[in-house]
């Protein structure tokens, strides 16, 4: 009884604050501008295919870069010495104390023509442009969103019993195949979330692709950004659509957890 | 005995380990036979699992050779070793079933597909959890947990099992049928095993040869009949089973003076009237009429155990502890006889009749009459007594003149439990400092292994000036 009590501050939060607003969504993607019932919103939703592809492709190529960079990383986190290991846990936090806005125009500058970048590459003899194309958006996001993946491997990984891996190599493995047979099925979980707080983000940020990302490079966020106060309803469309992306996705990144966890 | 035959499988040569300049193995000698079922025996912080991790091949000693069949293997890491270890927390993989738990090894071993599962049908059949291949090991009981990680153990078919505490977690009931069933298991592989325990009971009961160790350094190694009938010091037999432990005084060959009595006993060689810690099992004293008794005390308590009865019977300042299926009255006067056999003689752990320090008096103050020397780099104040300055003196401290409890930071502030022995009186405590060793008695239970301050009353001492002081010396 005390423990229901105790829980509705939370539920009203959740009313006032997620049911209530989605229902909003919801009612204002499916009217028009006059205010009657149309699809008319959806209909152009889907005229972003094109850029909710992109989107996702981001996405997506961010996420990998992004867990290929941060498992090794939070590994070596894991061997280090617990003095070493807060040091390296502050710097890879250190970047997200700064302004977002801050950090994407740092990029910005540090990737445009005679930017210190093109200026080191010219010295060199290599010349060429590094903004305004997916590569420059895809560097912003990996930048913006590795600690999400970093933190949650390592938590999972440094909670693994240091037996476990005594017992694997008493049992005859050398290291890789510790780290192939015990310790990568066990962070599973951590890859899991860490690939849901990296890929889920990117694929409806804004600001990133406009600032550091070409003409083509246009996100499904900036989109949002652009259009909602203009036409709300259109607006409304595109993020349940890519609501109903994102659902989908952790649903099927939950059913592949959970099938690591039994076997 | 015929063990002297078997060929020695592995052996440890003046092993020496320490951890952040704590010694954990003070040069550990120690031979293992083929075969054999050796438990390692000995309080929390005395070694064992650390002996354990140096076979194992997780921790490589600072000295000493590791030889196995003949080779020398330190350096050689835990996967290159034909040795398998039952972990304490059982440790088993929880992403993996009961099967590809016990297969993990055999599949690094890159054995055949067919091959393995019939060698893990097999092995669960051994510990007896068929029917339990598909189960996962979180949703097993703590007994069948334990009897997956001795089969992941057993099936990789090491010549030497290593297991560290593995029965630790388990109720009792359970603990004692998974005794039978690992010395059966033992039998029927015919494996080396080497047990880590602290339970002096699991350690008679299935044991081959059983090596006390304590503080770092093997007590006594022996069958469990001679480790349990002839302890060689009072550590030993205070540690295995129950025991009166008593002061007594060797008084020739054969004879020895306890409680203000001469006994006869069968132990040789200690030297006249010197002194001696005596062993009476409880279950060797016989109660008998007063008049027929070598000893007369009076019974102060009776405890029914089932198969006999427990009594406390004081002598004196001292109280015996005797079992025996007859019940003694309370409050009533009985005598006591031992045969000789059952009376073991041993060394004192710390051979010495008081505490000495050799000390030069660093300052002195006639007045107020105090003065102090140094000892391990520590100033101590002798107050009430005025001995010059630059004297060199001998202080005697009695037993009862150290104390670990007192106001302020001691006289040392850091001195170890060494060894707790209760003597029927009272506890000995063995203590040690930075360079020497210190006995103490005290009325309380003291937790060993444990570092404490040290006090001395120099009321109780006395002083015997070994060269006077220059006068100029003073002040």
């Amino acid at each position: 009884m005390k423990s229901k009590k105790l829980s509705i501050p939370y539920i009203a939060w959740m009313v006032i604050f997620t049911m209530i607003p989605i229902v909003m969504i919801g009612i204002t993607a499916f009217k028009d501008k006059s205010g009657n019932f149309s699809l008319e919103a959806f209909s152009k939703a889907f005229g972003y295919t094109g850029v909710f592809m992109k989107s996702l492709w981001i996405a997506l190529i961010s996420t990998v870069i992004c867990l290929v960079l941060a498992y090794p990383l939070a590994y070596l986190l894991t061997k280090m010495k617990s003095s070493t290991q807060r040091v390296v846990q502050m710097l890879i936090m250190v970047p997200m104390w700064m302004n977002f806005l801050l950090r994407i125009y740092a990029w910005k500058i540090l990737l445009q023509k005679n930017g210190p970048l093109d200026m080191a590459l010219s010295l060199l003899g290599i010349h060429g442009t590094y903004i305004n194309n997916t590569g420059a958006v895809v560097v912003g996001m990996v930048y913006e969103y590795l600690p999400f993946m970093v933190l949650p491997i390592f938590t999972v990984m440094s909670k693994i019993d240091g037996q476990l891996i005594e017992a694997a190599q008493d049992l005859g493995s050398n290291n890789i195949t510790v780290l192939r047979k015990v310790i990568f099925p066990l962070s599973i979980p951590g890859v899991i979330s860490g690939i849901t707080m990296v890929f889920v983000p990117t694929a409806s940020t804004f600001l990133v692709a406009e600032q550091l990302g070409g003409k083509d490079d246009t996100m499904i966020g900036d989109v949002i950004d652009r259009i909602f106060l203009t036409d709300q309803s259109t607006g409304s469309a595109i993020s349940l659509v890519l609501m109903v992306f994102i659902l989908v996705f952790l649903i099927l990144m939950n059913l592949f957890g959970d099938e690591e966890a039994i076997a | 005995m015929e063990q002297k035959e078997k060929k020695v499988i592995v052996s440890l040569n003046d092993i020496f380990v320490r951890f952040d300049g704590e010694v954990i193995l003070n040069h550990i000698n120690l031979d293992i036979h083929e075969k054999e079922f050796v438990t390692i025996l000995g309080p929390s912080g005395c070694g064992k699992t650390t002996t354990l991790r140096v076979i194992g091949g997780f921790l490589e000693p600072e000295s000493g050779d590791i030889i196995f069949d003949g080779e020398r293997i330190n350096g050689l890491p835990p996967h290159k070793r034909n040795v398998n270890t039952v972990f304490q927390k059982y440790s088993l993989f929880p992403h993996l079933n009961v099967f590809d738990n016990v297969a993990f090894g055999l599949k690094l071993k890159k054995l055949p597909k067919q091959e393995i599962k019939q060698k893990v049908m097999k092995m669960l059949a051994i510990v007896d959890l068929k029917g339990y291949e598909k189960r996962s090991v979180s949703k097993l009981s703590g007994g069948q947990q334990q009897r997956v990680a001795i089969a992941r153990a057993l099936v990789c078919d090491p010549e030497i099992i290593l297991l560290d505490e593995p029965l630790g977690a388990l109720d009792l009931k359970l603990r004692k049928s998974m005794q039978l069933e690992l010395k059966e298991i033992q039998q029927q592989t015919e494996k080396t095993f080497i047990y880590v325990t602290h339970d002096q009971e699991e350690a008679l009961t299935m044991s081959d040869r059983v090596v006390v160790m304590n503080n770092g350094v093997i007590e006594q190694i022996g069958t469990p009949e001679d480790i349990y009938n002839e302890p060689v010091n009072a550590f030993v037999a205070d540690f295995i089973g129950e025991a009166n432990i008593l002061n007594g005084t060797m008084i020739d060959d054969c004879r020895v003076r306890i409680l203000g009595k001469e006994l006869e006993c069968v132990d040789k060689g200690f030297g006249k009237n010197s002194p001696v810690d005596v062993v009476i099992r409880p279950e060797d004293i016989i109660i008998v009429p007063p008049e027929n008794g070598q000893l007369t005390g009076v019974v102060e308590s009776v405890t029914f155990k089932g198969v006999h009865y427990e009594m406390s019977i004081r002598v004196g300042k001292c109280e015996i502890l005797v079992q025996s299926t007859r019940c003694a009255e309370l409050n009533s006067t009985v005598g006591m006889r031992v045969i000789p056999f059952n009376i073991q003689i041993m060394n004192k752990l710390l051979p010495i009749q008081s505490n000495t320090i050799d000390a030069v008096v660093t300052y002195a103050d006639e007045n107020e009459r105090y003065f102090e020397f140094e000892l391990e780099d520590e100033t101590v104040t002798v107050k009430d007594k005025f001995i010059p300055q630059g004297s060199k003196v001998r202080i005697y401290l009695p037993f009862d003149a150290l104390s670990i409890t007192g106001e302020g930071e001691g006289d040392l502030t850091d001195v170890y439990i060494e060894s707790v022995v209760y003597k029927g009186e009272h506890n000995e405590i063995i203590l040690e400092s930075d360079t020497r060793k210190w006995l103490m008695l005290s009325d309380t239970d003291e937790q060993v292994a444990t570092y404490v301050p040290l006090y001395f009353d120099f009321s109780k001492a006395s002083f015997e000036i070994i060269s006077p002081g220059e006068k100029e010396g003073g002040k």
